[in-house]
């Protein structure tokens, strides 16, 4: 797409942002030629510093730390992917319908809104999740994390659809008699889509965040090997007191490259679709 | 409106190019939105600005008073001032240089002057902020200083406590007016004075603008796209098109007799009570300045185009008591008795 | 009046309305999870020891009665509002017989102390950073400050704290790694230094997260202030760059900000509640997380309510002084 190229030619921060990215799928693609299956223990010695066997070390449940990082990633990447799917598909339904409905409709569902942004999702989440705690899976955990985040997201579309409405094109579509239909997928979804983009994208921040936090609180799904329960398990085998860090230091430092790298390629975005670098941007014709 | 009979200039352009320049995403555009213009500006006059948007008239003012950033490039030509005596040249002064001559000496008074106005500070503190920035004086000082001001101006005192949005669009202007002159600049600018208010506001901004001329015999350089105002207020005018100064001269001049068919169009497009003739608009868009037109850039639009106009860049033709214009239809001595109001 | 009736009252309902979707949603949840809590407490009693069939039913009753899971659910609920509007965040469950109240107020003054600190140092920098940041765009330091922060903000509250530990008081042991200050409370020097250590990582790991978040906000608005016609006159007019920063730039940024402090509150007390965990500090997120791991609900629910009220309260205050700053609502 001429919009990647661009931005791999002349945005440095996508750049960065995308080359870590691909080196996050690396890690994920290898999950699948892993050696060690996720849920067996005992399958390496235990508690073994970083060597040329076990690039990362092992754990004290006697596991590979990099295998089982692999795995953590895709993990932590499938559940932040179903999560921003349901949030956002909840945001885009009620953010486009309020925003092309307007009226009473807009007004109360605006109201809402605004009441759910305010409340605090932490302790709820935590209030929720250590009830279910033990019977937590990677699917619910995403189906919880997808029912928080889609308040803003719904402003946010709703505001991009209000805009649209007024502009001249949507004027001259109704003039020459479209139908909405007509209008909404001709003339709104170009504008929409690549919006969609970087808004998922920026979706992927909070749940992987979300997911680390929770799971690190040990109300994940602790049998399976995610980002945030690969760091429950280090404290909880007291890596940090035992001096035997590196269990540790490989779950932080990919969720700070999976964030990172995310984010990075979340603002190259943005700022590629502003409407004043646009017109920058725009070729001259003729 | 008196015409001065001074030969002083009090700021000379010569050959000014300007282009605005950018390059996002490895696409590069340039638009020349000021393209070799020369001209004089005398001492104590109403020098008038007049073309349609986005001719380059706002550029052109931008660049006079040196207040040009990027993207907005001087690519060639000159900029003088003349200021007691002394010639300066506006184009390379520093930051300390041009902030001794703003204000006191060159102001401007803005386009869309809706907005200029800080919402959060009371007129007062603006008025503070401005004054304090140019002379020392305590806060009671300038309060002193703008009450009297705004007194002499005929502006309401109770002004001074509102905020911006408090005052109707009009008194806003008003008020960007006093704020301008308020040091008694001997230059002042004024970017569309009169644009988006009704006739009522437009006359008292248009004898405002008397006031101040008149009483400290200032130099305005007014810019505007309603001849009407300029045959009020200016004693000269200069018709701008597509970025090239096209005709200039006495306003009275311009007014019954132009030469160049750009001004001819508009002069026509003039309402006028006495007639009630079908008014006829200029045909065609003016051009986008990233690619102009080669040759005259008016030659698209223009009803008496010959074969040299697509080509040939006409020169500016002196045509006696200092009124000039560039067209090839006078090289070939044939003065246009095209009808004028 | 118009005041009030326009942006008060508004304001107000959304607050009551934000306490009762909050306190029905707790209410809710125990009771629609599939898991049966009274069922968990009881297998879990007697994995440890046989418990007799009246002992099984004495405490189950005892524990549906603490749940509040007498009744019909509409009984319940009505229950459940009577004790939470006289305080009584009712006991313990794993601390028995402590109340919740009780261990939420030791708890809770380590929390306040530190968010408050926090929040508005927070604040205060990021809308000043992100202020020259946007007006002065092309300085090499406000490109390094920018790219750090643009670094940090998508690091959750937890790694950004874990890593400070690490770095701070593991590898370079210069804080203590855990808890909130040493020695016997008191107004004396020992005391106050070692709550100044203890608190010094929490904090300014909150700091980072939420002035990184403030500074991206806040320079945004800045660039687009600078193009403003009140401040390209300004400029226009040579006004002292300090002047026009202070008082044109960031003055007008910081409208948006303040409701925007309201809005984002909510995260920053969640951050603050996981920075504790790492760093054992003892306030409510310590208590939180002492309550899942010994399944304390009852800790945990009243945690939760406090979180709801307190947010929704605190942000309803903050957006009351917005009149304050924006005299376009003050005067209409």
């Amino acid at each position: 797409m001429v919009v990647i190229r661009d931005l791999f030619r002349f945005s440095p921060s996508f750049r960065i942002g995308a080359t870590i990215l691909f080196f996050i799928l690396v890690l994920v693609a290898l999950s699948f030629f892993s050696p060690f299956a996720p849920d067996r223990r005992r399958a390496v010695p235990r508690n073994k510093e970083p060597s040329a066997e076990y690039i990362f070390g092992t754990t004290s449940t006697g596991q590979d730390v990099f295998w089982m990082l692999t795995f953590a990633v895709r993990n932590s990447l499938i559940i932040a992917t179903v999560a921003v799917a349901i949030g956002r598909s909840i945001g885009v339904l009620l953010g486009m319908t309020s925003g092309y409905l307007g009226g009473l409709f807009d007004r109360v569902s605006s109201s809402i809104v605004d009441t759910f942004i305010v409340i605090p999702r932490l302790p709820l989440v935590i209030l929720i999740a250590s009830i279910l705690r033990g019977h937590m899976t990677i699917i619910g955990l995403a189906v919880l994390l997808g029912l928080l985040d889609w308040a803003r997201p719904s402003k946010r579309y709703r505001a991009q659809i209000l805009s649209l409405r007024e502009r001249e094109f949507t004027h001259t579509g109704i003039f020459a008699g479209m139908n909405t239909f007509k209008i909404v997928t001709r003339e709104h979804l170009p504008f929409l889509i690549p919006f969609l983009m970087a808004d998922a994208v920026s979706g992927f921040l909070f749940a992987i965040g979300f997911e680390v936090t929770l799971s690190v609180l040990g109300l994940g799904d602790i049998n399976s090997q995610t980002i945030g329960t690969q760091i429950y398990w280090g404290n909880y085998y007291q890596s940090l007191l035992t001096r035997r860090t590196w269990v540790l230091i490989a779950p932080v430092a990919a969720s700070i490259l999976v964030v990172i790298g995310f984010y990075l390629v979340s603002i190259s975005l943005s700022t590629y679709l502003d409407p004043r670098t646009r017109l920058a941007r725009m070729q001259i014709q003729g | 409106m008196t015409p001065t009979a001074q030969p002083a200039n009090i700021v000379e352009v010569r050959d000014l190019q300007a282009y605005y320049m950018t390059n996002a995403y490895g696409v590069e555009r340039t638009v020349q939105a000021v393209d070799g213009i020369t001209l004089n500006i005398r001492k104590g006059e109403v020098y008038g600005i007049a073309g349609e948007s986005g001719c380059g008239k706002s550029t052109l003012m931008r660049v006079m008073m040196a207040a040009h950033k990027p993207p907005l490039t001087v690519v060639n030509g000159t900029v003088h001032y003349q200021f007691n005596g002394k010639k300066l040249a506006a184009l390379f002064l520093g930051p300390n240089d041009q902030r001794d001559l703003r204000w006191k000496e060159i102001s401007y008074i803005p386009q869309g002057s809706m907005h200029v106005l800080n919402p959060v500070r009371r007129i007062q503190d603006t008025f503070n902020d401005f004054i304090s920035a140019h002379q020392s004086v305590s806060k009671q000082d300038a309060r002193d200083m703008t009450q009297s001001y705004l007194q002499e101006l005929g502006l309401p005192a109770k002004v001074l406590a509102a905020y911006p949005h408090q005052l109707s669009g009009g008194m806003r202007q008003r008020v960007t007016i006093a704020l301008a002159t308020i040091l008694w600049p001997k230059l002042i600018f004024a970017d569309e004075p009169t644009t988006a208010l009704d006739v009522i506001v437009q006359r008292g901004v248009i004898q405002l603008l008397q006031e101040i001329q008149e009483g400290k015999d200032s130099t305005i350089v007014l810019i505007t796209h309603d001849l009407g105002v300029h045959a009020n207020l200016a004693n000269r005018v200069a018709i701008l098109y597509a970025g090239k100064l096209v005709e200039e001269g006495d306003t009275r001049t311009i007014l019954k007799t132009p030469q160049h068919p750009y001004t001819q169009y508009l002069i026509q497009s003039l309402p006028d009570l006495d007639t009630r003739a079908a008014r006829v608009s200029i045909p065609g868009r003016p051009p986008a300045l990233d690619h102009p037109p080669n040759g005259c850039r008016f030659h698209p639009r223009c009803p008496h185009v010959m074969e040299q106009c697509r080509t040939i860049v006409p020169d500016m033709i002196e045509l006696g008591a200092g009124h000039r214009a560039a067209c090839h239809l006078l090289t070939e001595g044939v003065t246009n008795a095209a009808p004028a109001c | 009046m118009i005041l009030f009736r326009e942006y008060i009252l508004p304001r107000l309902i959304q607050w009551l309305v934000v306490i009762f979707i909050g306190v029905t949603v707790t209410f809710l949840v125990p009771r629609l999870s599939p898991v049966n809590p009274v069922a968990q407490a009881v297998g879990r009693a007697s994995a440890f020891q046989t418990l007799s069939p009246e002992a099984t039913l004495a405490l189950r009753e005892s524990l549906m009665d603490l749940y509040g899971l007498n009744g019909t659910i509409w009984q319940q609920y009505i229950n459940f509002w009577k004790r939470i509007l006289s305080g009584d965040l009712g006991p313990s469950f794993t601390s028995f017989p402590m109340t919740v109240n009780a261990m939420i107020g030791n708890a809770i003054g380590w929390t306040i102390g530190l968010l408050g600190t926090t929040v508005i140092i927070a604040w205060i920098l990021g809308v000043i950073l992100g202020g020259l940041a946007g007006y002065f765009q092309d300085r090499w330091w406000s490109k390094l400050v920018e790219n750090t922060l643009i670094a940090i903000y998508p690091i959750p509250y937890y790694i950004v704290a874990f890593v400070l530990l690490m770095i701070l008081a593991f590898y370079f042991p210069i804080f203590p790694l855990v808890g909130g200050a040493s020695g016997a409370p008191g107004f004396n020097w020992n005391y106050l230094s070692s709550l100044l250590k203890h608190s010094f990582l929490p904090a300014l790991s909150i700091i980072l997260g939420a002035t990184a978040f403030r500074f991206i906000m806040s320079k945004a608005l800045a660039s687009t202030e600078v193009s403003s016609d009140y401040v390209q006159y300004a400029e226009m007019a040579a006004l002292p760059r300090r002047k026009i920063l202070f008082s044109y730039v960031i003055r007008n940024t910081m409208l948006p900000q303040v409701t925007d402090l309201g809005l984002s509150l909510g995260s920053i007390f969640e951050g603050a509640l996981i920075t504790e965990v790492v760093f054992g500090y003892p306030g409510i997120g310590n208590a939180l997380y002492v309550a899942i791991i010994s399944a304390d609900y009852n800790m945990i629910m009243g945690v939760t309510l406090l979180s709801i009220v307190g947010i929704a309260t605190a942000s309803l205050l903050v957006d009351l002084t917005y009149p304050f700053f924006d005299p376009r609502v003050r005067y209409r």
